[in-house]
């Protein structure tokens, strides 16, 4: 460094700092905003994915439904010889050697406009459905209380019941609703066991359900006829697609649906509304990315913008060093040195600030940072600051020192 | 065999030829047409001549601040011409002390720490350079102004920092371009005074002035007129 040593050159670039504050702290202003914001917009762009994602996780990515195509409104019109779903259909899914990859099949049975009441007080349920015992491990529904009924309850028709949370802090409040007996549709059903709580989806309110046998659906509620849909379990979210396969041909052979045909039901998976969800979520954080994007840009014009005028601003103070015989590596570390002080200062307080905001809830979202946005925010601000305060260092610092000092 | 020449002689400056042309074509500015010199160790040469007959373009030359468009110019031995950018440095920064007309302090920057960059340039140690920073103020008569940013200063009391930011590294030539230019009869008398006083301690000083009794002080004056040297007189004092 022409005698000059490292120590020097930064004592000499801490007094450039220190000598214009106000210079000094707009350039880590700029460097700041630009980083904690593409950190911020980042996060909020990953943290809705990940919430899209964790909602829908909720519903089993394992969960296959069967739902009958058409079966209300339409059906006559469009297509006259439409079967709807029975429980024989749910019970051919049961077939181990037809359908390997189906862990189990339940036929769902929806009541309609029931509501319970338990002494003076009552609820109306969302849904209240009949079914097999194997449907709660196949919605991802376990109890957290009590137990479910067995297959026993479902042969007998016996009137027992599990309820959402939402239903039982509408009849017993705090209390245990276990083994209490309700009354639901003119009927008195015991509650053997309460849902683990699922939350609310939009309007839908998992919590508000009640869960009975099938058997007793039928005789006291819906009578015997079609079923709503059937929520089958494959083994393992591998074998969703594998297991969806097999559905559909036993749904064709129990519909008798031709090759080629048009199905009269319809096979849904959780997985598939999961990819496509994903990539929803994809798109606004490539979305968000880009107005990150932009916004570093912005404030990477405005560090560069600083950077020049500061330099030239101070030509004549190079000019004057030159004069006195400073070297140009000395003149030019000490530049570089400056601006990567507060390329580093505002990039470092930009990371703490966007991290920081990121802490809290913006716009109904939880922000996830990631590592990746920090460090190219960081590395893109201080490239821009070392590019731009280096450049028309180097170029006063190539002038003979009479130029430098001429310059206006 | 010049370089021969100007060792014997014990010269500190040996000019020969030089032309500087500003711009190009049309609007081409000759501002030297053929300037040659040679000035020895320990003289006191006083710069005259009209405004824009040249002065301060030679003494950029004198000082390695800019370039002869043609000529050559020995500082002792040295063919400038021939020293690559970090050369020149050193002999901007072990050879020359140079002051302006317009003081050119760096702002907010002290005093003290106006004096000692050179020597921070030379390598030499923060406790040392503070040590000859604080005696070169108070050979200009500013012991207790070390603290003080330039524009807590009066001009004369800037141009003695300026000069004493010059002398501090003991340089073997001391250019001076109308130092006493901005300045009132006072601190005039004062400047010239230091400037003798350096001279008189070994150092060659050469000063471009406008004022005639500043000429009689100096024991040489060589006149400028159009980019020439037209009159180059020397009396023992
Ligand atoms: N950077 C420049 N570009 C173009 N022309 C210049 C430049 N510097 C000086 N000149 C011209 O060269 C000539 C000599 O200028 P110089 O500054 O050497 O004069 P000077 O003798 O110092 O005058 P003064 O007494 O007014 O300071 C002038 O005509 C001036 O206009
Ligand atoms: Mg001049």
């Amino acid at each position: 460094m022409g005698g000059l040593g490292l120590r020097e050159v930064w004592r000499f670039a801490w007094r450039g700092i220190t000598a214009n504050r106000m210079r000094s702290s707009l350039t880590v202003l700029g460097v700041l905003i630009g980083v904690s914001s593409v950190i911020v917009l980042t996060a909020v762009g990953t943290g809705s994915a990940v919430s899209v994602q964790q909602s829908i996780q909720k519903l089993g990515t394992n969960s296959i439904t069967v739902s009958a195509l058409g079966g209300g409104r339409f059906s006559r019109s469009a297509n006259s010889n439409a079967k709807q779903l029975t429980i024989s259909d749910a019970t051919a899914l049961n077939d181990p050697v037809k359908a390997p990859d189906v862990k189990s099949a339940a036929p769902v049975l929806q009541a309609n406009g029931v509501s319970c009441t338990y002494g003076n007080l009552s609820s109306s349920p969302q849904s209240v459905i009949g079914t097999w015992p194997s449907y709660f491990e196949a919605a991802n529904s376990p109890v957290s209380a009590g137990t479910y009924w067995t297959s026993d309850d479902v042969v007998a028709g016996r009137p027992v019941v599990v309820i959402g949370t939402t239903v039982a802090s509408d009849l017993f409040g705090t209390d245990s609703p276990l083994n209490q007996v309700i009354r639901c549709h003119g009927q008195s059903v015991t509650v053997v066991g309460v849902m683990k709580t699922k939350g609310t989806t939009g309007f839908q309110d998992g919590d508000s359900i009640v869960i009975a046998p099938i058997t007793f659906i039928q005789r006291s509620m819906s009578g015997y006829g079609s079923i709503s849909s059937i929520q089958v379990e494959a083994n393992s979210a591998t074998t969703t697609t594998a297991a969806m396969d097999e559905v559909t041909a036993i749904m064709d052979a129990q519909h008798k649906i031709k090759a080629g045909g048009s199905a009269d039901y319809r096979v849904l998976n959780q997985a598939s509304i999961l990819a496509s969800s994903n990539q929803s979520g994809h798109t606004l954080t490539v979305l968000l990315g880009i107005v990150a994007a932009i916004s570093l840009l912005v404030g990477g014009i405005g560090i560069t913008n600083i950077m020049l005028v500061s330099v030239t601003e101070r030509t004549r103070e190079i000019g004057i060093r030159k004069a006195i015989g400073a070297p140009k590596i000395a003149i030019l570390s000490q530049f570089l040195i400056e601006a990567m002080l507060l390329s580093l200062l505002g990039g470092l307080s930009g990371v703490l600030l966007g991290v920081g905001i990121s802490h809290f809830t913006i716009l109904g979202v939880k922000p996830v940072v990631s590592l990746s946005s920090v460090l190219l925010a960081f590395i893109v601000s201080a490239l821009i600051g070392l590019i731009f305060g280096g450049w028309p260092a180097n170029r006063a610092a190539s002038l003979r020192p009479i130029e430098a000092l001429r310059y206006e | 065999m010049t370089t021969q020449t100007a060792t014997q002689k014990s010269l500190v400056v040996k000019v020969e030829g030089v032309t500087k042309v500003y711009g190009v074509g049309e609007t081409a500015v000759h501002a030297l047409r053929g300037v040659s010199l040679e000035i020895e160790q320990g003289e006191f040469v006083a710069i005259m001549g009209a405004s824009g007959s040249g002065k301060s373009t030679l003494m950029n030359i004198l000082g390695c601040l800019d370039i002869p468009t043609q000529g050559d110019y020995w500082i002792r031995n040295l063919n400038v011409a021939e020293l690559d950018e970090e050369q020149l440095s050193v002999v901007r920064s072990q050879l020359i002390g140079f002051v302006f007309q317009s003081f050119n302090l760096i702002p907010r920057t002290t005093a003290a720490n106006n004096v000692e960059l050179p020597l921070a340039y030379q390598g030499i140690s923060l406790h040392k350079r503070r040590e000859r920073a604080r005696e070169a103020l108070a050979s200009v008569g500013l012991a207790d102004r070390g603290g003080h940013e330039p524009h807590e200063l009066s001009g004369g009391q800037q141009q003695r920092v300026a000069i004493a930011r010059a002398l501090v590294t003991k340089p073997a030539m001391l250019l001076a371009d109308e130092p006493t230019g901005a300045l009132d009869t006072q601190s005039t008398k004062e400047i010239l005074e230091l400037l003798h006083e350096i001279n008189r301690s070994g150092a060659t000083v050469i000063v471009i002035t406008h004022e005639e009794e500043v000429a009689r002080a100096a024991r040489r004056m060589i006149r400028l007129r159009d980019g020439y040297v037209v009159e180059d007189v020397k009396w023992v004092a």
